[in-house]
């Protein structure tokens, strides 16, 4: 890794320092993510808006690598999102399974779903692409709505409370929030190393070619389905690692979570700070919870507050709030 | 005659009821500029499309070095060793110029490793800077390529061709919108491409094909009407009528 990534540095830095500013930023970019998101407990108001902050920054991560690289617009990751959580839970309230095996499986259920609903999704493109997407993961709500055995259906999934985690002799206490957040962030930070790697890999230059041409990318000699269809499951592995560790925190899976308002609010998070940027998905959901947090003390009508920010952001700062951080010092 | 590095049979391409291409039949021999001309809806966009697999032939066969490549994927026709530029330009407008083509040696080397760092495929920023220094384009590398003036662009979009090493290159309109001095550029540029590689292209400019082809095939409502050297159709009746006559400006 340090010789590959170097040498990144060693091309980017050549023609100008203000581009050597931002290969810094690139090279950096995992150690500063993981600086910021074990500072964040502490510059934000409550524990548990940082632990959101951190799992569903997570999940806008994972969407980002599909619709801000790829350039696929997914209405239904809230299904890989909502599956990891299910799963765990299941996992851990029917059958006992150990929270790593709970946690494992979650992860491989929501990939095992991205891939099927990828493999059903890809043929279509665009708007089509969109709906086909959203349908598929409105199937997922009403197959976990109706399997209320399994799911709890309306009132979610509970009694799955994992208290202490235990590995390799080692027991954490899972009840201390502070603990909690760390054990979590830990997972998290792998996460965005393995994103960060995809990103750097060639597979990560043909997922942006095909977002920036398709045609020509399939003229160079890219299979573009195949190269979708892996973009697709690698981001569902992400969001359902997100959704694992929802239902962890939670100990409840709610309905909610596989609901199209999730998928919505995925889709909002990240191009309010910032699609197809490193950054950007974290900075897009801290904003978004940040503002449901504050403007929900002064009215429940927060919703109308956050819409209106959104709405203002897509039609004056299109790039979120990252990206146009980053297009202002490029410009400067 | 040397064998053929492509032949089509009975090619054709219809749209519903709508004939785009009608059984065309020929060969096309290694190290020669052929190209294509004739008038708007003549065929000769449905003909490259199905010459780089973009379309399907409703009917015939096309066999690039004796291999029957008829229904082969798109994406398969880079991998044989035919690569295409397109008419209107087609490049990946956000990516610095040099990614643009580095990616598209990529293709040839690793096109879903998600484990190495692209950057240790030294190689193929070399592979990169060679196909631009080509073109003309070494100076712009690091710019992003949709800030590129026009001729540039199209420039970019033969430097993406290339690096792939076709042994077949085909370009629609390399110099579609281009003014008097880009086209001057882009002709010394197919010059030199010419001496060492196997093109088919499409043109309007009667001038510079003349001068730069060895074959000229003429298409008139989806049918091969003449084929030979460009003093051969320069002479033929027929061409002249159908195509040549409204372009004494060119010819």
């Amino acid at each position: 890794m340090t010789a590959s990534t170097s040498s990144v540095a060693a091309v980017a830095t050549r023609p100008t320092n203000r581009r050597g500013w931002r290969a810094r930023l690139i090279l950096w970019r995992v150690p500063l993510s993981i600086l910021a998101l074990c500072l964040l407990p502490w510059v934000l108001p409550s524990m548990a808006l940082a632990t959101n902050v951190l799992i569903y920054g997570l999940l806008a991560v994972g969407y980002n690598l599909l619709f801000g690289y790829t350039g696929l617009l997914s209405f239904g990751h809230a299904a890989f999102f909502g599956a990891g959580a299910y799963v765990t839970g299941i996992a851990i309230a029917q059958f006992g399974a150990s929270w790593y095996a709970a946690l494992a499986l979650g992860v491989v259920a929501g990939g095992l779903l991205a891939f099927v609903i990828g493999i059903l999704s890809i043929r279509t493109r665009g708007i089509y692409f969109s709906m086909v997407t959203l349908a598929l993961s409105q199937l997922v709500y009403y197959t976990a709505l109706q399997a209320a055995s399994w799911t709890g259906g309306e009132n979610g999934l509970r009694g799955f409370t994992v208290g202490q985690l235990d590995l390799f002799g080692w027991t954490v206490d899972f009840l201390d929030p502070v603990t909690k957040y760390y054990v979590l962030m830990v997972f998290a930070a792998a996460a965005l190393w393995f994103v960060s790697r995809i990103l750097n890999s060639p597979f990560g230059a043909v997922i942006e070619a095909i977002r920036e041409n398709e045609t020509r990318a399939r003229a160079c000699g890219y299979h573009v389905e195949r190269s979708k269809l892996i973009a697709f499951t690698l981001s569902g592995l992400i969001c359902a690692l997100a959704g694992t560790l929802l239902a962890l925190h939670l100990a409840i899976v709610p309905l909610d979570i596989l609901h199209y308002q999730t998928s919505g609010m995925i889709v909002m998070m990240t191009l309010l700070g910032g699609a197809g940027s490193f950054f950007g998905p974290f900075v897009g959901a801290l904003a978004f919870l940040l503002m449901e947090d504050v403007v929900s003390l002064w009215t429940s009508h927060w919703q109308i507050v956050v819409g209106t920010v959104f709405i203002l952001f897509v039609l004056f700062l299109p790039k979120g709030i990252w990206g146009t951080a980053l297009a202002w010092e490029a410009r400067r | 005659m040397s064998a053929p590095l492509l032949a089509v049979e009975n090619i054709g391409r219809r749209f519903g009821g709508f004939v785009a291409l009608e059984s065309v039949t020929t060969a096309f021999e290694p190290n020669k500029v052929t190209a294509i001309i004739g008038p708007n809806g003549a065929g000769k966009s449905t003909f490259f499309n199905l010459l780089s697999g973009v379309l399907a032939p409703s009917t015939g066969v096309i066999r690039f070095k004796g291999r029957d490549i008829t229904r082969m994927a798109q994406h398969r026709f880079a991998h044989l060793g035919i690569a295409r530029s397109y008419q209107i330009t087609n490049i990946f407008p956000d990516l610095s110029v040099h990614e643009n083509v580095r990616v598209a040696a990529q293709a040839f080397h690793a096109r879903y490793d998600i484990w190495r760092a692209r950057a240790a495929l030294t190689e193929l920023d070399e592979r990169a800077d060679a196909a631009l220094a080509v073109v003309g384009l070494a100076s712009r590398r690091a710019d992003t390529a949709k800030f590129l003036a026009h001729g540039q662009q199209r420039a970019l979009e033969i430097a993406i061709a290339l690096v792939a090493e076709p042994e077949l290159l085909l370009l629609d309109e390399p110099t579609a919108g281009m003014g008097p001095e880009e086209t001057k550029g882009m002709v010394a540029l197919l010059e030199k491409l010419a001496r060492e590689r196997t093109i088919l292209l499409v043109e309007h400019k009667m001038k510079m094909i003349l001068g730069l082809s060895d074959r000229i095939l003429v298409l008139h409502h989806g049918r091969l009407i003449a084929d030979g050297s460009p003093q051969h159709i320069q002479a033929d009746p027929e061409v002249r009528r159908v195509y040549l006559g409204q372009n004494d400006g060119y010819a």
